[in-house]
């Protein structure tokens, strides 16, 4: 009895390193394949408007509800503390050191992550990507490493749209609506957001990126047992992002603070 | 039916020249648990027509993807030409792909090209040739598969014996020496099925590929090889000649060329 389980948890225990070691290398031969040239521009450009430009609307939009709801929210806290004025800091400073880079990544694995895995996965399942070998071509470089470079380009910069977006959401209501005063709004946020801020936000999108296009390529890339396969791939390939770029999330900022 | 009014084993009376271009020795591939491959020892002659015949799941395809490297033996080797293809480097692996075509069940074409986008993909990618050449040689090769019109038309607006058509030029379009197909037939009317064996023959006389082909068309497929053989159980129980295997003694071959239901093979 008691051998039988150590054996259950010997065999998972070997079959999650074996998953976790396939990946790894998965991610090292993209990573080459996004370096080593010759590289793809045209694939490069054409994904860069999936991940980058498709994502647009629906980024402007969670960031202005945001940017809006923070600041709502904020004011009454503040006016607590009689510090209302505070307002334009404490929205920028949660944009940019946190909401930005983790919401903007939530959204785009949302949008674009779950499409990479089901695109990937169905040329899995009908045999495209075999067929690609056969003809002598690499399918890391040819499928991943484009959208990787993609990913890298695009999502800080969403990122940067979402914190200025997010801002001035946050100016029409705590201005516009609440009455502030747009140069105490932004006035105090001059002073208290530092270029480390930004930098370190743009580090969390540029770590964001690199992990929902790993988790989601790979999870297209082997797909098995036909749509229901796709179906499942494309589902833990978006639950999986999420809950990696939340924990990543932590991990860094313990480390970057 | 046949392309030139007589069976491909009339074409071709003599011994085929030279070593065989694959050969593939001792191999064993175990997956999900169970042996698909046992002990296998093939040899693939070359610029003639191999029929792989046998049950479903008796590990025709799993054979196939073992000869043009997409799939590693666990014990054994995979010759071409003598080197063994899982003692090169990834990068030389590659450029020996180059050297086949393959023709998967589904056509696997990319479903984001049109028809000529597919044929042209391999060289667009793998050769250095400029616009005007590829789109000449794209135009002869769909020309010949009967589908110059349709070039434009995108994989979900053609039909099964279409799609196949368009794989084989995109298998064709880089003049490889050796040509997989796996299951080129599977799921066509007797119409469409003979249009495009009779196509694989015709582009077999006219190029004289190496082609391997696995099909379920027994007994037709003894008119269009040169040489067949029977899998079953992951080993290979016959090879030879059409006429030698047709006439085999052996139970299993016999039953499975006679499609009995009775036989040493039981499926229920």
């Amino acid at each position: 009895m008691l051998l039988r389980v150590a054996e259950g948890i010997g065999g998972k225990a070997l079959g999650a390193t074996g998953r976790l070691g396939r990946m790894g290398v998965f991610l090292a031969v993209a990573v080459r394949d996004a370096l080593v040239p010759p590289y793809r521009g045209r694939d490069i450009l054409k994904q860069v408007h999936f991940i980058g430009v498709k994502s647009l609307f629906v980024i402007v939009l969670t960031a202005a509800f945001t940017g809006m709801v923070l600041s709502l929210q904020g004011y009454y806290t503040l006016r607590k503390f009689g510090s209302e004025g505070l307002l334009g800091a404490a929205v920028a400073l949660s944009l940019i050191r946190e909401l930005g880079p983790v919401l903007t990544a939530l959204m785009v694995t949302g949008r674009a992550g779950s499409a990479l895995a089901a695109e990937i996965g169905i040329m899995r399942i009908g045999e495209q990507i075999d067929s690609l070998e056969t003809m002598g071509i690499e399918p890391v470089r040819f499928l991943v490493a484009p959208r990787l470079v993609a990913a890298l380009v695009s999502i800080p910069l969403l990122t940067a749209i979402f914190d200025v977006v997010g801002i001035y959401g946050g100016y029409l209501v705590g201005v516009k609506l609440l009455g502030l005063d747009a140069g105490l709004y932004f006035g105090h946020m001059k002073t208290s957001v530092e270029l480390a801020d930004v930098v370190n936000g743009v580090w969390k999108s540029l770590a964001f990126s690199l992990l929902i296009v790993w988790v989601c390529t790979f999870k297209g890339f082997f797909t098995e047992r036909g749509a229901e396969g796709v179906s499942r791939a494309t589902t833990s390939a978006v639950v999986i992002s999420s809950v990696l770029v939340l924990i990543g999330d932590y991990v860094l900022t313990s480390v970057l603070l | 039916m046949n392309c030139r009014g007589r069976s491909c084993d009339e074409c071709f009376v003599g011994e085929p020249e030279g070593a065989p271009i694959l050969r593939l020795v001792a191999v064993d591939k175990v997956l999900d648990g169970k042996k698909v491959l046992d002990n296998i020892d093939l040899d693939i002659p070359r610029n003639r027509i191999t029929a792989i015949i046998g049950l479903s799941g008796a590990g025709k395809s799993v054979l196939l993807k073992h000869m043009i490297g997409l799939l590693k033996p666990d014990r054994g080797q995979v010759l071409l030409d003598g080197v063994d293809l899982f003692r090169l480097s990834r990068k030389e692996l590659y450029e020996t792909r180059r050297r086949f075509g393959m023709l998967f069940q589904s056509g696997a074409l990319f479903d984001s090209l049109d028809v000529f986008g597919n044929v042209a993909f391999p060289l667009r990618e793998k050769t250095t040739l400029g616009e005007a050449q590829i789109r000449e040689r794209v135009h002869v090769i769909l020309r010949k598969v009967g589908l110059e019109a349709s070039g434009a038309k995108f994989p979900d607006e053609l039909s099964g014996g279409m799609v196949r058509r368009v794989a084989l030029a995109r298998a064709m379009v880089m003049d490889p020496e050796i040509i997989l197909f796996d299951e080129p037939t599977t799921g066509l009317d007797p119409i469409i099925r003979n249009s495009i064996l009779n196509l694989i023959c015709r582009t077999f006389h006219d190029h004289e590929f190496t082609m391997v082909m696995i099909s379920h068309d027994i007994p037709d497929i003894f008119h269009w090889c040169h040489h067949v053989v029977v899998v079953h159980g992951g080993k290979v129980i016959e090879a030879g000649a059409p006429k030698d295997v047709r006439n085999s003694v052996n139970p299993f071959v016999r039953q499975l060329v006679q499609g009995d239901i009775e036989g040493p093979i039981q499926l229920m």
